[in-house]
């Protein structure tokens, strides 16, 4: 029974392409794609309404008021009129604007982001698509944001845009070295760049009680941390929203964007939000398993969407809870304590390895780590002095 | 029908003249980068062409030289874009007929 | 392999490396050449080398077109001035081209049925590259570090 409702959505899809079972095996695949595809884009277009809507509520709750709650229930159908209010405003493009790029970047920031959500797997036998090396497609598919970006700061022939464009591309280019580093030590444990190896790889438990997921390890805690302040950075969330710091530079890179296509840039957003936190569910914290034995009844996918749904609760807490930092000091963060603590993780993991994966391998990995932190905490403490902002201008 | 390794060879050849006309025939330092970067890219496309089609052992040097090359390519890219900035604080232009000194 | 994908993706990576060669905004340039890359790497997805495809869109998507936008944002807009289009170098280029087109055509050996495509997995290039390839890895590991150090000091401040 439990295993018939886990795997429902396969035998879902089985029976649908039963349907057409006489048909040319190159249609069944063109087939089978879409119900993917269209899978994949229902449910995560759904979450984005939902969340959009709960973001606001939790954050009003965060902040002693009610949010909104005056469309439906607990107005919870306040994203449709969102929708409709987007799809109704005038669609300004600016008369010195190069009109295709303008165009053009709000569709590719929205596609990268749907691609990069094809490959995590969601559930057991439910990954949209799997290829021969998911987690290099995903970074390498990611990698193209900072151009979208770049077109959208480029094209509105804005100086806020610009300046927002130019900020985003730093924050992007410094943080995805450590966010990238912070995924070697699982992809070298594993032996493998498939997402359903690395889930596979989790399975079991220590003692019968700690799942065996990679953050409960010392190096998977670190690189989990790591990689999701990268991941924070990547979505341009807060504390990390420089680009589009609406006290400093209007709305960065979407100034001279109205209704739909802004709509669409703050769709790419979330959905870039879900697809950083679906892999840090996937390679960190266990992917679609169940935390305890006796709860493997309850269906994979649930699992999944559960420990999304916390993360993505952290998101919204941090944003509620912390201030915008600083250009330079984020700069400093990023390239100062984050990219050799993605190394310390590499190294940690290698001794995890070799010293048996064991207690004793979980201690050595400890030492490593302290070691570093103590170290690189004590070179760059600053003794409550920061040091002067030197300004240099590019020209 | 499956294309033969001479369609992709000639696809090669020309992405490369291509490349080729990119940085010969533009003032722009940067359109010179650019043509190098193609012509880099019509050689890989050779290498991964060749490992393909290549007969039963089927040696993997092919697609490391493709790596080592993509490397190369992202090194030189580097330098040459970095270049490019310094020369243009000195003459405060990237037109490469302007270029005509030693001196700074 | 089929070669309706092949002639799609041969007109597509031609087309848009044209442009980027021609175009007289840079940006557009830089953005058609972004286009050709990601032609480039379809090639190689249908050759069978998922991994160099996905590390060509990554490298060269990822960072090197970045890289050029943002330099020829640094060196200002002007892309305009200088519209001089060498049209010697378009006939060299056509000479280079049609010169290789005929030894192509002309040699034999290359009308080669294509082998059983036996892929290569991420697994085995990296015991390859761990194995006989470990100086040459080496050494390009010495080579981005020169290189990045190298364009720091280019591209820092000088000291008037």
């Amino acid at each position: 029974m439990s295993s018939a409702l886990d795997q429902i959505f396969v035998h879902l899809k089985g029976w649908l392409l039963f349907l057409i079972a006489g048909a040319p095996s190159w249609l069944i695949q063109i087939v089978s794609s879409l119900i993917n595809i269209v899978a994949v884009l229902a449910v995560f277009l759904t979450l984005f309404a939902l969340i959009s809507v709960l973001e606001r509520k939790i954050l009003a709750r965060m902040q002693n008021r009610y949010g909104p709650n005056r469309v439906g229930p607990f107005g919870l159908f306040q994203p449709i009129a969102d929708g409709i209010k987007m799809l109704i405003k005038e669609d300004i493009v600016p008369a010195r604007a190069d009109k295709v790029v303008h165009f053009l970047a709000p569709v590719i920031l929205a596609a990268i982001a749907i691609l990069t959500l094809g490959v995590i797997p969601y559930g057991r036998n439910m990954t949209p698509f799997t290829i021969n090396g998911g987690i290099l497609f995903f970074f390498a598919v990611g990698s193209v944001t900072e151009l979208a970006v770049f077109m959208a700061g480029w094209a509105s022939n804005n100086k806020f845009s610009m300046l927002g464009a130019m900020r985003a591309i730093a924050q992007m280019f410094s943080y995805e070295l450590p966010l990238i580093i912070a995924v070697l030590p699982v992809v070298m444990v594993v032996g493998s760049l498939v997402p359903d190896r690395i889930v596979a790889a989790q399975g079991g438990y220590t003692l019968g009680v700690v799942p065996r997921w990679f953050v409960f390890t010392p190096w998977g805690a670190t690189a989990f941390l790591l990689f999701f302040v990268s991941g924070l950075v990547e979505s341009n969330r807060t504390p990390f929203d420089v680009p589009e710091g609406e006290s400093e530079i209007v709305a960065g890179h979407m100034t001279e964007y109205s209704g739909f296509k802004y709509a669409t840039f703050f769709m790419a957003e979330y959905l870039g939000m879900f697809a950083v936190s679906g892999l840090a569910v996937t390679m960190f914290l266990g992917g679609w398993r169940a935390p305890l034995g006796v709860l493997e009844f309850v269906p994979s996918y649930v699992w999944f969407f559960l420990k999304l749904s916390a993360l993505l609760f952290v998101y919204i807490w941090l944003r509620a809870t912390l201030p915008r930092t600083r250009v330079d000091q984020m700069m400093n963060l990023a390239w100062k304590f984050m990219l050799p603590m993605a190394f310390t993780c590499v190294i940690a993991a290698a001794v995890w390895h070799y010293a048996g994966r064991g207690l004793r391998g979980w201690l050595w990995a400890l030492l490593v780590i302290v070691v570093v932190y103590s170290a690189l905490s004590v070179l760059l403490d600053t003794r409550g002095k920061f040091a002067r902002r030197i300004y240099r201008f590019a020209e | 029908m499956t294309p033969t390794l001479q369609a992709f060879l000639i696809v090669s050849a020309g992405l490369f003249s291509i490349g080729l006309l990119a940085a010969l025939s533009r003032r722009h330092a940067i359109f010179i980068l650019i043509g190098i970067e193609m012509m880099l890219a019509a050689a890989n496309l050779n290498f991964i062409a060749f490992w393909h089609f290549a007969p039963p052992p089927h040696p993997s040097t092919g697609v490391m030289i493709a790596i080592f090359s993509i490397a190369i390519s992202a090194a030189e890219a580097a330098v040459g874009l970095a270049m490019v900035i310094a020369v243009y604080r000195h003459y405060r232009t990237t037109n490469v007929d302007q270029f005509n000194q030693l001196k700074g | 392999m089929n070669s309706v994908a092949f002639v799609i993706i041969a007109i597509f990576t031609l087309a848009a490396a044209l442009a980027a060669a021609t175009l007289p905004n840079l940006m557009h340039a830089a953005l058609c050449l972004v286009l050709a890359l990601l032609g480039l790497a379809s090639f190689f997805f249908l050759l069978g080398a998922e991994f160099v495809g996905l590390v060509l869109v990554f490298i060269y998507v990822g960072a090197v077109a970045v890289l050029i936008v943002f330099t020829i944002l640094l060196t200002g807009r002007d892309s305009r001035e200088h519209r001089g289009f060498n049209w010697s170098g378009v006939v060299i280029a056509l000479a280079v081209f049609g010169c290789l087109t005929w030894a192509i055509l002309k040699a034999q050996s290359l009308t080669i049925v294509p082998p059983h495509i036996r892929a290569l997995t991420v697994r085995q290039i990296g015991q390859v590259l761990m194995a006989g390839y470990v100086w040459p890895l080496q050494c390009v590991g010495v080579l981005l570090t020169a290189a990045l150090i190298g364009a720091l000091v280019l591209v820092l401040e000088e000291k008037r």
